[in-house]
Order: C-alpha cells, then sequence, then structure tokens
C-alpha cells in the first residue's frame, strides 16, 4: 500500500491548480492573471457561460459586472422602463430600493471583487517581487506595463464605486488577503486616492493606441480622469473642469477619428471602431456569460425577433421612456440616425411599467456585423461594450468649457458637437450655432449620442436632474407622471450583507 | 455411585423468536459446569446430574437473545423459545479499533441488530434504522431511487461543515462525499448484507475518531459465516409497488383560466389553452422495485464464509428514473495458530446503473400551464407541445414541457464501487495479553455518465442538441495499526485494557475533464469543464485505556491526534482527548436486595472532537492555499487578435482551522424484571468552537465575497430516552414496544467574524422566486437557521392583508430592519415508536415516527399571488394556496419574506407496517420459509398545508414525493 510514510503526506497542492508561491515564477502566467482582471467586467467566472463563478450567491447571470452597472446607471432614469418582475428589478425604476436589493448588492461585490484581484496582481508583481522570481529584461517590463494597467482596472472600479455608492470600504494592495473589517473612505478621500492612482500610471502605460485591442493604454486612463474630473463637483463639492479639459484634450490629442457610420460602434465587429478608446469585449465562442453584452444587446430586442439581430430570441427588456423619444425629430423619419426606436408593436407612453409592450425600446447594439453577417453564436454575442469613446469625451470637453473649465474654447467645443452632429445627420443640416451651445442641449445631445451607453444616471446626476422634481419622466419615483425623489438616492446604499459583516462601515455617510 | 445411576437425560430444541432452529445455544445447569450447545437442529440433549434432576434450573443463553432460565423438575424435554435482546449484557459491541462487552461500556452508545431492521423496501442502509434510535433523526431525501437520507445524530453540531456522522463499514470509515453518478454513500451497499449497526453518540465514545467524529459515528458491520457450521442458504425476494401519495395542490384548468381572464395582461390572456391537463398526474408513475438476494454461509474446513449476491431493480415514480445494482459480498473470517492468529477479510462489489430523470420537472410540472396539451402537432419539438415564438424557436426563458424533459433527456451513469479490507489480529504467542492488530482497506469506485439532449428538447433546440459526457475515478486508502493489552489485576481487583495506534486515511477524487458535444454537429466541443483532482490526507495516533476498578467502577480514557492536509502545517493539528466514567451501580452489594430493578449503570463523558469536512471541492479540500485556477476555454479574454484563458486568484483563508466540539454525557441505563423493560436516558451538551462555515466576507477582503472560515460557536443540548417494554410473552403470544424520545436545542452563542454581537448575522437559505433572496438568519442568541421575517398582518377574520407587515422598529415605514427571527426548521422534539406484535407463526411489527415544532417555509404557498400567472410570453400555474391569501401581486417585494409562510410542521408519521407469516418447514423439513407483507409510509398527520411536512433545510420548493410504497417479500433458508 505504500502508506506508512507519514506526515509528510500532509502537504497536499491540487493537481491543475496551481499556488501564488509557483504561479508568478513562470511569466507565461502573467497574462492569464491580467485576462482575468479584465475580464472581470464581462465574465461571471472561470467556467463559461457559467458554473464556476467568481462570486457567490445568487444567479451568476444577474452577478455581471457589465450588467448590473448598466442596469444601476439606466433602469433607474428615463432612459430605460422594465417589466420583469424579479425581487427588487421594479424598483430600480420606481426608486424605492432598499440596502438589500440584489442587483445593488451584486454590482457592490463586482465591485469589490475587481478591487480584490487587482490589489493581488500589484502586491505580487512590485518591483522587488518580480527581480526575486528572476523576471528581468523585457518580460521586466511588460510586467509594469500589467501592473499598470491592473491599477487601471482597479481604478475604474473604484470611480463606479464612489460614482454608485458614495463613501465605500477602502482596501488596497497593502491590505492582506484574509478577513478583516475594511475601513469606510469618504467620497473626498476616495476622489483624492484616484486622482492620485491614475496620474501615478500615466507614464507606466503603453502609448494611447499602441496597446493590444481591448488592453487600457494612456488614453484609457485619461478618459477617466476625465470623467471623475467632471463629476468632481458631484463627488466633493468641488469643480474640477480645468482638469477635465486637460484630460480631455489629451484623449483628442491621441489619434482617435469618429467611425463614419455611427452605427458601427455597436455591432458585432466594433473591436473595429476607430472611436472607441477603451472596450470591454465579447465573443460568442470565447466569452460567454449570461450578463454582460448578452443581456444589454439582448435585453431590449422583443421576443421572437432574433434573425436579424444575429440572436436566438429578444428577452422583451429595458424600454425608453418618452422624454428620451422626445429628444429625436419625429420618430420614422430618420433625420438623425442616432435614432434607434423599435416601434412596431409598441406604445410611446407607458400606461403601465409591468406592460412589456409601453415604451419603446433602443435597440443600438446587435450581433451583426458592419457587413451583415452574424456573429460567431447565435446565444452568445461578440458585440463589444464601448466604455469609453471618442464622443463622450467630445462632449465632455464642450461640457466642462461651458462650466468655466479654463484651457479651452467654445470654438473648438462648438466644433466637436457639430462633428458629432453631422455624423448623425450625414450632413451640416443638424449643426448648432454658437448660441444654441448650452448644458441644457449638451445633457440632451449625451442624450441622443449615448443613449443605452450606460452613462445616463451619471450625467443626470451632474445636471441636476436625477432626484429632483424640476426634471420628472413617467413612472420617476413610481408615480405615472413622475415626483421627485429623496435626493439619497442620488446614491445606491451599501448592501445590508456588508453592513452586517463590516461593522466598521456607516451607511448614514452616504445619507442612508 | 448412586448419584450415577440416578443421572437423568434431557433433550429438548431450541428455536428462534420465529421458530426457526437455532444451532450453537449453551445449554448449562446453573451453578454446575455441566452443559452443552444445541446442534445444526437446534436439538441438545443434557446429562443432568441427579442431585439437579428436580431442583435444577437449565439456562439457555446465545449471544443477540434473552437469557432463558427452566426448572427441571424431572422433565425429560424442555424445548425452548429464545427471545432477542439487544441489552444482553454480556453481548459484544463494536466501538472504534475493538470491541467491548456491553456492560463495560461507558459511552452513549446503541447497537441495532438485523433481527430489529425495519421491514419493506429498504434499499438503502439508513432505512433500516430509521425511528429506531433515540438522538439519531433520519429523514430520507424524497422519493428519487436510492436517495437515502439525511442522518443527524444529536442534531448536527456545524453551522455548514458538514453535519453527517462518520460511517465505518467493516473497519474502513467512508468518505461522505457524494460519488458521482450514485445518489448517496449509503446506496451502494447491501442493506440485506449488514448485520448491525452501532451508533457512537456521545463524544467519549466517538473521541477515538478524532477529527471526523464530531457529528456521531456508525458503525455497519456486515455478515460473516461461523466457524463449524455447515453450508446455509438464505435467499430473499422482495416485490414492492411505490405509488404517489400526495402532488402539490396548484389550479385546475379551469381556475386557471379563471384567474388569467381576471389578471393576466392582454398579450399573455390569448395564450391560454384549450386543455385540461394534470401536469403533475403526467410525469408521475406506479414505480415496481424488485430485490433479490442469495448468500451462502458456513464453513469451509476451517475457514468460515459467508458469500452473497444481490440485484436490485427500482423503478422512481418519476417517469424514467431507475436504479438498478448488482453487489457480491465476500467474508472470510479464518483463525491461524492455534487461534493466535485472526484474519478477517471482507470484499464487497457493487454495480449501479442509474437513470436519472431531470428532478427541475418536479417544480416545472406543478408551475406548467393546466390549459395545454401535453403533445401538440410540433414536429421540431416531436410532438410536445412547448412554448414558442412567432418564428417557431422556444420562448427564452419560458419553461420547458415537464414531460418532454423526462421523456426526451437520458441520462445515464454507471457506478462500479468495491469496498475491501484485510484484518489481520495477532496475539503473541509469547504474551497472550498483548494483541497486534493490523487493518489495510481501500474504497475504489469509478462512474462514467452521460446525458443526452436531443435537438427536439426546447432547451438545447437551438444549440442542436447537446451531449455531456462525464467520469470520476474515487480511490480512498486506510491503514490502522494498533497494539492492545490487556491485564487483570486480581489483587487489585482491577483489569487494564490499553489501545495505543496509528491511522493513515487518504482520499483522492480525479475528476477528468468532462464535455459537452454537439449532436447537430459532431465532435464540436460546446463546452468543456476542467479537470479536477483532489486529495486529503488524515494522519492520527491515538491511544485508549480502560480500566475497571471490582467491575462496577469503570473507566475509559482516549485521546486522539489528527493531522489534516486541508490546514496549514501552522494549524493542521489537533488534539481530541475523552473521558467516561461509569458505576454499575446495579453490581454495588447494597442493591443485590432491590426487587425489580435488574440493571442500573450511571454514566458520564466529556470529550472533544473535530471537524474538517469542507467538502469534495478545490476550495474544501485545500481552503488555506492560495491557488490560481484556470478558466475553460469558453471563459477567456480578448487580447489583441488571441484569445487568453484566464488564470483567477481563489478566495482562501490562510488561518482555517479545525472546528471543535467539546461535549458532555450524562446517562443511566436501566433493566427492570429481568430485561421485560429496560433502557437508557442521557443528557447531553454540545458547544463547538471555531464553527467552520461559509459566511459574507467584508467586501474587499478576500478574493471573492463568501467563504469558509472559522466564525463563531454553536451549542447543542437536548435529553434522549429510550425505553423498550417486552409487554407480554405468553406462550405463543408476545408483545414489544418500543419508545424513544428526544429533546433538542440549538443555538448560535458567538458570531465572532462581525465583531458587533447586536449585529442582525448571517443570512442563509436561498428561495425560489427571486434570485439571491434568503430567508434565514443565524444569529447570537437564537436557533440557527432561524427564519428572518416579517410580520404579516391579518383582518378581523384572518385573512392576511397584502403588502401589510407589522412595522415593529416604530419608524413610520418598513424596513429591512422590521424583520423579526421566528422559529427555525429544527424540531424541539422528536418520537421514535416501534411496536412488535407476535401470535404463533405470525408477527406484525410498526415504526412511527413523529416531530414537534419543526418549522417550515412554504415556498409555492410564498410565490402563489394572481397576477403570477402572467409572465409576458408565457403562463404559468401557482399553488392553490392563493384561495387563502388572494393576494394579486407583484409590487410587494416583500411577500416572499412574510412569516404567514413559515408554518408549523409538526407530524406524526407512520413509516412502516410489516406482517410476517412463518410458514415453516417444507420440502422435506429442509426449507424454512417466510412470507411477509409491508407498508411503508402508510400515512402522514400533519398541518402543515404543503406537500411533506418532513425537510431536511426547513425549505420546500418542489420536492421529490416520497411514494408509498407496498412490498411483498419472501425468504428462504436451507
Amino acid at each position: 500500500l505504500g502508506v506508512l510514510g507519514c506526515t509528510d503526506d500532509l502537504d497536499q497542492v491540487p493537481k491543475y491548480e496551481d499556488t501564488s508561491a509557483n504561479i508568478y515564477k513562470d511569466f507565461a502566467n502573467y497574462k492569464s492573471i491580467l485576462a482575468k482582471a479584465y475580464s472581470g467586467l464581462a465574465l461571471t467566472g472561470s467556467q463559461g457561460p457559467e458554473g464556476n463563478p467568481d462570486i457567490k450567491g445568487g444567479n451568476e447571470g444577474f452577478s455581471s459586472y457589465l450588467r448590473q452597472y448598466w442596469q444601476l446607471q439606466e433602469l433607474s432614469t428615463d432612459e430605460a422602463v422594465i417589466s420583469w418582475t424579479d425581487a427588487g428589478l421594479p424598483n430600480l425604476h420606481s426608486m424605492d430600493w432598499t440596502s438589500t436589493n440584489q442587483f445593488i448588492e451584486a454590482l457592490y461585490y463586482r465591485i469589490f471583487y475587481q478591487v480584490a484581484i487587482c490589489n493581488e496582481f500589484i502586491r505580487e508583481t512590485t518591483d522587488g517581487k518580480l527581480s526575486e522570481r528572476g523576471i528581468t529584461g523585457a518580460d521586466f517590463e511588460e510586467a509594469k506595463h500589467y501592473r499598470a494597467e491592473v491599477r487601471f482596472l482597479r481604478a475604474l472600479s473604484y470611480w463606479h464605486a464612489i460614482d454608485l455608492y458614495g463613501s465605500v470600504p477602502f482596501v488596497t494592495e497593502t491590505d492582506e488577503v484574509g478577513s478583516f473589517f475594511p475601513k469606510q473612505i469618504s467620497r473626498a478621500d476616495l476622489f483624492a486616492y484616484l486622482e492620485s492612482e491614475l496620474t501615478a500610471i500615466e507614464s507606466e502605460l503603453v502609448p494611447a493606441r499602441q496597446n493590444e485591442y481591448a488592453r487600457a493604454d494612456q488614453a484609457a486612463a485619461w478618459a477617466l480622469l476625465t470623467r471623475l474630473y467632471m463629476n468632481a463637483e458631484v463627488y466633493t463639492g468641488q469643480g474640477r473642469y480645468t482638469d477635465a479639459i486637460t484630460y480631455a484634450r489629451k484623449v483628442i490629442d491621441a489619434g482617435y477619428t469618429l467611425e463614419e457610420n455611427f452605427e458601427h460602434n455597436f455591432l458585432a465587429d466594433n473591436d473595429q471602431s476607430t472611436e472607441v478608446i477603451f472596450p470591454v469585449a465579447s465573443d460568442g465562442l470565447r466569452i460567454q456569460s449570461y450578463g454582460g453584452m448578452n443581456y444589454i444587446l439582448k435585453g431590449p430586442i422583443p421576443r421572437g425577433k432574433n434573425v436579424e439581430y444575429g440572436i436566438d430570441a429578444g428577452w422583451s427588456g429595458p424600454r425608453a421612456t418618452k422624454n428620451i423619444v422626445d429628444l429625436f425629430p419625429p420618430i420614422g423619419s430618420g433625420i438623425d440616425e442616432r435614432e434607434m426606436f423599435f416601434t412596431e408593436g409598441y406604445t410611446l407612453e407607458i400606461g403601465s411599467v409591468a406592460s412589456e409592450t409601453d415604451g419603446y425600446p433602443i435597440i443600438k447594439f446587435k450581433n451583426i456585423t458592419s457587413t451583415g453577417q452574424p456573429g460567431s453564436h447565435v446565444i452568445f454575442v461578440d458585440t463589444d461594450f464601448p466604455m469609453f469613446r471618442l464622443a463622450d469625451i467630445y462632449l465632455l470637453y464642450a461640457e466642462a468649457v461651458l462650466r468655466n473649465g479654463q484651457g479651452g474654447s467654445r470654438g473648438e467645443a462648438l466644433g466637436y458637437v457639430n462633428d458629432l452632429r453631422e455624423r448623425a445627420y450625414n450632413n451640416t443640416s443638424g449643426n448648432i450655432t454658437d448660441g444654441q451651445l448650452t448644458l441644457d442641449f449638451l445633457i440632451d445631445e449625451r442624450g441622443r449620442e449615448l443613449a443605452s451607453e450606460a452613462v445616463r444616471r451619471t450625467d443626470l446626476i451632474r445636471f441636476g436632474r436625477f432626484t429632483e422634481d424640476t426634471y420628472l419622466w413617467p413612472w420617476k419615483g413610481g408615480v405615472e407622471n413622475g415626483r421627485g425623489v429623496e435626493s439619497y438616492r442620488k446614491l445606491y446604499p451599501i448592501p445590508q450583507s456588508d453592513l452586517i459583516a463590516n461593522p466598521n462601515l456607516d451607511p448614514k455617510v452616504n445619507g442612508y | 455411585c448412586c448419584s450415577l445411576l440416578a443421572q437423568q437425560i434431557v433433550k429438548g430444541k431450541v428455536t428462534d423468536e420465529n421458530g426457526a432452529e437455532l444451532p450453537g445455544v449453551n445449554v448449562l445447569i446453573k451453578g454446575t459446569a455441566v452443559g452443552t450447545a444445541t446442534d445444526a437442529e437446534g436439538i441438545y440433549s443434557l446429562t443432568v446430574p441427579a442431585d439437579q434432576a428436580t431442583g435444577g434450573v437449565i439456562v439457555f443463553s446465545f449471544i443477540g437473545y434473552l437469557s432463558e432460565e427452566v426448572a427441571i423438575n424431572g422433565q425429560t424435554t424442555v424445548d425452548m423459545r429464545m427471545i432477542p435482546d439487544i441489552l444482553t449484557l454480556g453481548e459484544v459491541v463494536v466501538v472504534g479499533y475493538g470491541t467491548q462487552t456491553k456492560k463495560d461500556v461507558t459511552g452513549a452508545m446503541v447497537a441495532v441488530t438485523n433481527k430489529e431492521f425495519n421491514k419493506g423496501q429498504n434499499v438503502t442502509a439508513d432505512q433500516l434504522i430509521m425511528g429506531k434510535v433515540a438522538g439519531v433523526q433520519i429523514t430520507s431525501n424524497g422519493g428519487a431511487p436510492g436517495s437515502g437520507s439525511q442522518i443527524r445524530i444529536r442534531g448536527g453540531s456545524s453551522l455548514n461543515a458538514s453535519n453527517d456522522p462518520l460511517i465505518v463499514i467493516d473497519g474502513v470509515p467512508l468518505d461522505n462525499d457524494r460519488t458521482a453518478g450514485s445518489p448517496n454513500p449509503l446506496s451502494l451497499i447491501n442493506p440485506d448484507d449488514i448485520e448491525s449497526f452501532n451508533i457512537l453518540k456521545d463524544a467519549s465514545a466517538t473521541a477515538i475518531y478524532g477529527s471526523r467524529a464530531s457529528n456521531g459515528v456508525i458503525i455497519i458491520t456486515t455478515k460473516k459465516g461461523k466457524a463449524g457450521d455447515k453450508m446455509q442458504v438464505h435467499f430473499s425476494s422482495q416485490g414492492s409497488v411505490s405509488k404517489v401519495v400526495k402532488t402539490l395542490d396548484v389550479l385546475s384548468a379551469d381556475e386557471f383560466r379563471a384567474v388569467v381572464g381576471q389578471y393576466a395582461n392582454a398579450g399573455d390572456k390569448t395564450r391560454l389553452g384549450t386543455a385540461n391537463t394534470d401536469w403533475q398526474d403526467a410525469i408521475f408513475r406506479d414505480a415496481y422495485t424488485y430485490d433479490n438476494n442469495l448468500s451462502l454461509s458456513g464453513a469451509f474446513k476451517k475457514i468460515p464464509y459467508r458469500l452473497s449476491v444481490g440485484r436490485l431493480s427500482q423503478e422512481g415514480i418519476l417517469l424514467s428514473s431507475k436504479l438498478e445494482r448488482t453487489s457480491a459480498a465476500l467474508n472470510l473470517n479464518p483463525t491461524f495458530l492455534d487461534d493466535h492468529l485472526k484474519v478477517n477479510m471482507s470484499l464487497k462489489g457493487l454495480m449501479t446503473e442509474s437513470q436519472f430523470a431531470d428532478e427541475a420537472a418536479i417544480g416545472t410540472a406543478a408551475s406548467f400551464d393546466p390549459t395545454q396539451p401535453i403533445r401538440a402537432d410540433y414536429p421540431a419539438y416531436d410532438g410536445y407541445f412547448e412554448w414558442i415564438q412567432g418564428n417557431g424557436n422556444p420562448t427564452g426563458l419560458a419553461p420547458r414541457n415537464p414531460v418532454s424533459i423526462l421523456s426526451q433527456q437520458d441520462g445515464r451513469a454507471d457506478v462500479k464501487r468495491s469496498i475491501g479490507n484485510l484484518q489481520l489480529d495477532y496475539k503473541l504467542h509469547f504474551l497472550p495479553a498483548l494483541r497486534a492488530n493490523l487493518n489495510m482497506g481501500y474504497d475504489i469506485s469509478e462512474s462514467d455518465g452521460t446525458t443526452t439532449l436531443p435537438a427536439t428538447m426546447a432547451s438545447v433546440m437551438l444549440q442542436g442538441g447537446t451531449h455531456n459526457v462525464y467520469t470520476q475515478k474515487k480511490q480512498n486508502n486506510l491503514l490502522d495499526f494498533y497494539l492492545n493489552y490487556v491485564k487483570e489485576l486480581p489483587g487489585l481487583h482491577s483489569k487494564v485494557d490499553v489501545t495505543a495506534g496509528y491511522s493513515y486515511q487518504s482520499f483522492t477524487t480525479k475528476n477528468p475533464a468532462s464535455y459537452t458535444l454537439s449532436i447537430q454537429n459532431e465532435g464540436d466541443t460546446l463546452n468543456r469543464v476542467e479537470p479536477v483532482e483532489l486529495k486529503n490526507v488524515l494522519v492520527s495516533f491515538f491511544g485508549r485505556l480502560n480500566y475497571s476498578f471490582k467491575d462496577r467502577y469503570l473507566l475509559t480514557a482516549t485521546l486522539r491526534r489528527d493531522g489534516s492536509s486541508r490546514f496549514s502545517p501552522d494549524s493542521r493539528w489537533g488534539t481530541f482527548p475523552s473521558v467516561a466514567l461509569a458505576w454499575r451501580i446495579m453490581d454495588e452489594p447494597f442493591m443485590q436486595d432491590v426487587k425489580g430493578l435488574t440493571d442500573l449503570k450511571l454514566r458520564a463523558g466529556y470529550g472533544v472532537t473535530g471537524q474538517q469536512d469542507l467538502g469534495a471541492t478545490s476550495q474544501g479540500y485545500y481552503p488555506y492555499l492560495a491557488r490560481y485556477v484556470r478558466s475553460n476555454a469558453e471563459a477567456s479574454y480578448l487580447f489583441g487578435d488571441t484569445y487568453i484563458r484566464t488564470l483567477r486568484a481563489q478566495g482562501y483563508d490562510f488561518n482555517i482551522k479545525w472546528e471543535e466540539t467539546q461535549s458532555y454525557n450524562v446517562g443511566i441505563d436501566y433493566e427492570f424484571l429481568a430485561g421485560k423493560v429496560y433502557g437508557s436516558v442521557d443528557y447531553y451538551q454540545k458547544k463547538t468552537k471555531d464553527l467552520l462555515a461559509e459566511i459574507p466576507l467584508p467586501a474587499g477582503s478576500n478574493l471573492t465575497n463568501r467563504l469558509f472560515t472559522n466564525v463563531g460557536e454553536v451549542e447543542n443540548r437536548g435529553v434522549e430516552a429510550s425505553v423498550n417494554v417486552k409487554a407480554v410473552e405468553r406462550g405463543k403470544f408476545a408483545w414489544d414496544i418500543g419508545v424513544n424520545a428526544t429533546y433538542n436545542k440549538n443555538e448560535v452563542l458567538r458570531l465572532s467574524k462581525t465583531a458587533n454581537e447586536s449585529s442582525a448575522g448571517i443570512e442563509v437559505g436561498d428561495i425560489g422566486g427571486g434570485v439571491g433572496n434568503r430567508i434565514q438568519i443565524h444569529t447570537v442568541g437564537y436557533a440557527p437557521y432561524s427564519f428572518y421575517v416579517y410580520k404579516q398582518v391579518y383582518n378581523e377574520q384572518g385573512a392576511p392583508l397584502e403588502g401589510v407587515y407589522e412595522d415593529l422598529t416604530g419608524d413610520g415605514e418598513i424596513t429591512a430592519d422590521d424583520k423579526y427571527r421566528y422559529h427555525n426548521p429544527a424540531p424541539n422534539v422528536f418520537l421514535g415508536f416501534n411496536t412488535r406484535l407476535s401470535y404463533d407463526r405470525f408477527t406484525l411489527s410498526m415504526v412511527a415516527r413523529a416531530s414537534f415544532r419543526n418549522y417550515v417555509y412554504n415556498n409555492s404557498a410564498a410565490n402563489a399571488y394572481f397576477s403570477n400567472v402572467s409572465q409576458s410570453g408565457y403562463l404559468v400555474n401557482i399553488s392553490a394556496a392563493v384561495y387563502d391569501t388572494r393576494f394579486v401581486g407583484p409590487n410587494d417585494a416583500n411577500r416572499q419574506y412574510s412569516d404567514h409562510f413559515v408554518e408549523n410542521a409538526s407530524f406524526l408519521r407512520m413509516d412502516n407496517i410489516n406482517l410476517s407469516y412463518h410458514v415453516g418447514k417444507v420440502v422435506k423439513e429442509k426449507l424454512d420459509v417466510n412470507v411477509s407483507a409491508t407498508c411503508q409510509n402508510v400515512f402522514v398527520i400533519t398541518n402543515y398545508s404543503g406537500l411533506d411536512p418532513e425537510t431536511s433545510t426547513g425549505l420546500t420548493n418542489s420536492f421529490y414525493p416520497r411514494p408509498r410504497v407496498f412490498t411483498l417479500g419472501l425468504t428462504l433458508d436451507f
């Protein structure tokens, strides 16, 4: 039997898995660990499409980062209502969510999952540890790029945290893995941390447009800094529009160009877009999940519609309120090609949120290529999610100028806005004059240009239109004609489960 | 010489309680050395000295039976019918690493032998002792073939590490993990091969098994041949039919039409069909089971043997589920070297072929639209009705036709398993008091499974059908070695019995990569699950001292030191001591004159046991290691134009360590009227600290959000009592009654991972009807798994008001803070009752169980609100409980947390009624025949409104109903 050998046999290690002590000795593994940090935005676990989730509790597809980021940014606004009755889902649009809402909880744990795995990578790839493990030369330089990208990804998630949840628990690579109680960081301190992180990694990232597709470069960090500074007043009470202009300018100067055909940014081959600064990749065969783009793309498509969108079936989910429809020239006129409502069998008015045909769905994303070919798989989609794209930076630049940021010019701002208008109208008929370039115009233009791209909630808050009773949409606050809600609803609550698990957390800091 | 002349011969025949001849019975003249034993026909002949011929008394004794005394009074023929006895004091009971006589036992333990086993269709071993033993709660997992039971000894001591007892078969401890493709570890033992169960309940009895003993130990001994016996052949055959007793009460087709007409949205109203289908009726059937067993036992030359083969064919009541089991077992137990070397060789082999039904069909059948037909003109779906869209594709998210799920899906698994061991017990020639025992054992299994879903099934239609292939290999190895020294010290009125040993066990599981293949494009891999290989090693050193003084003051002390590969080198060793004292009060001189009382023993024990079983996953086997897991190809990420499989850092807790249970036990064993009334009473207290539980971690602190870690303390306290009465023993008529009762209370004492002890606690208990919703909570000061709910408000007529709950905090709104802790699923009291009435050749036996104040969350009632029928694109049925609440929904997010749906599920269940008739000898007096008829799951009395009040979790949604089983049995012996 050969089992008399005794206590040494107690040191067992898994056969098909490796431990951190070994894994970082082989540089070939680094890229796979880096890929995990990126894929945390797109996938739900290590077994596609499901079966070995990163975070536990509840439905794996529901736990998707991108899916819940989209829901929390869209369903609470005029861009989306949904008829599904999953517990807590109707509450997102009626704005009466609680701290036990499963969707609010899912994104929260996703954000901190990203933070934790990024911390782990950063901790294991310090210059000292790299040298110790014999990672030298080109590998060493490459590892430093990886590390900077992971710091970017961590910053991206902390940015989602500061934007959606406010004051949150704070952990960095200096905290060891365990079961300690992280301290809560104030929104202002988290803002300062994000600013310092993103400026610190600027020089360590690969120059703009020089990295492999789907990996972050300097422009990704600049785009994130632009968004961070644009919303600084919301986060800290202190406007930082001059800095927003500085970083928007860096992105604009990096060489991105508007994709000629607006629609091509949202198709199965949108990895070819010249406009996308940072995407979340998706693939029907190799990046499979029941969240992510699979939800964002199929969600609004009506049941029974499939071939024309390159999918198995639509889900009859989110529909827009008439506030968004009204931003466009008359429906069906085709004047503004950004108008992507599906109207057949639907009504403009939303008599009942629970009726799946009330309100026009926005079908912006399709699993069809620019040449009309279907994606690689009928159930899972190829279309990537544009987290940052040039058009958004143009509009942020213009807005920062209007908000008295220094270093830019109204003339340039008008030029960028009209670039977008010309593309949308395919001629100059939609162009605006300097007099028309107002903040009110810009929020509407963002609604037209960036609908369904998960920016609406942040935009409405920045423009004072989210909880206030001065701007209403159907069923805002759970009533048909809309109503204002408590101002603390500008933030989502820290989930009850973490308040229980971590006694350092105080929900009152965020107004709850 | 006069006395010689006066010698007298007494002859007679000894039979067992069924009238079968009993060979090997000792027949002695009381107070003398004169005696003999019965032969193979149960006949004895005894030469009685003259001085005993009238005043003498013959004593009949046999292991497992009550001793009987008969005054000779000049008789020349004395026949005897022996009565079985579980509490025969001289009985040898099996304890860890050895045996003891019953009277010397200091711990809380119960032996159940095959004479007392439940009768009827018992296809898994646990069913043999259901309801028989105080403190042992056996809950069957539902009605699937071979699905077995959850066994809890004294309530379980962990929160969510394993609460399963350790099962040891012929000296080989099994691992509790499920073998792929087989439903339950005990489903792989043929119940017909089992001789006895010895159930060790308190720590002083179990601590010798250290780290695996916190939840009690069940030692199963299989049947063996006896030295000197000629070959005996035993054949048994049973045929059963299982019938569905009850299905979920849902809306009828007409009720459904009315509800849809009133509450569904306009689009869905048009989807109503014209059929009247009882879907639950359509998926269940009467199921037939055949179980045949043949055994040969005896001694070949000097080698006692028992060889058995068995064949079970069991259908499930759910369409298409089936289990076929072929088993063989061989026991050889020869002795050599003038009985100095005893050898026990045991080999068991088993093959099962299972056909699995997709049990999701049960829940689907309860909720499928009753106005739709089973079959429709849908050739693409093989003629089954399905919810489809305009283009003929299946409607997204809609349920699939449950009959199609069962008829079209083909899930099969073959499992081969072998358990064996060789035990050498050598009594040293130069020092017979010293014995060396070497035990080498293995438990190997191999599973191969396939699941085929044809393209005509709606769930896989768009993928063109799928074919899934999986395999698993498990191998557990065991090596025990111990020395045992027994010394009588007459000068000190003492006896010392010392054992010291070493044990090594390894548990290996290999799951090679499994694949889901496309049927349409043969050879295409749709999905691959990465391979897993796990190994857990336990190394142990143990010792035991049994000391008795004047045969009535008994001490047992044990010590075990265990190392587990599950923990880091800093925390992997645990020490598990125990000590127990027993006082045989009855043997005190001052008790000799007490009338009626024939035995009395007081026991007290204390011990520490451990727990390290975190389940058969990588996380469970290597919880302290910082591991990285590679994704499958379908979970890659894109860099440039290359898809890269990812490496994920797993959550871990470097400091994770043993869960430890300290337990105290005080008990009394008593017997009145020479075995007419006997039993025991025990009080126990178990405190488990450093509990292993999977809890939500503070966000950001680890590499996942929920993880197994050491979290706190729980306490179990209880009293258990048993009484067995031989109420009548008069001629051909005998009546035995056994009753056992257990009171148990659990409480969470500490949850250390939340520093603030006033915090709400840890939410657990996932429920259906919304994703990620939990209904239970662990809170300090409350029972684990307490329901955490809103207090429903009722109107004056007692009907619940929809969406109205008590504002317990009084702040004017209903928030999560208004939840309170209600009851919990564990019963306060459970009872077991068994009785046996025999008259001549007839024996009637019954087993019943009762459970009090076990609460159940009625999940199907909680999802029953009128508007739930309308799902925008398809319709679903709901529980008829909706007529009690008349809830409309759906806008009450708190509905499913209403305490209205937590019900008192106390119950009384008649488990088993068996009538057997001993036909007696036929065919030239060679063949002994018994016939029997059994009904199992006879009835349940309960106020619970759902399907079945007996659940292991307190949560019910869809549940494989327990069938009522009628069995006819025949046994032949010759």
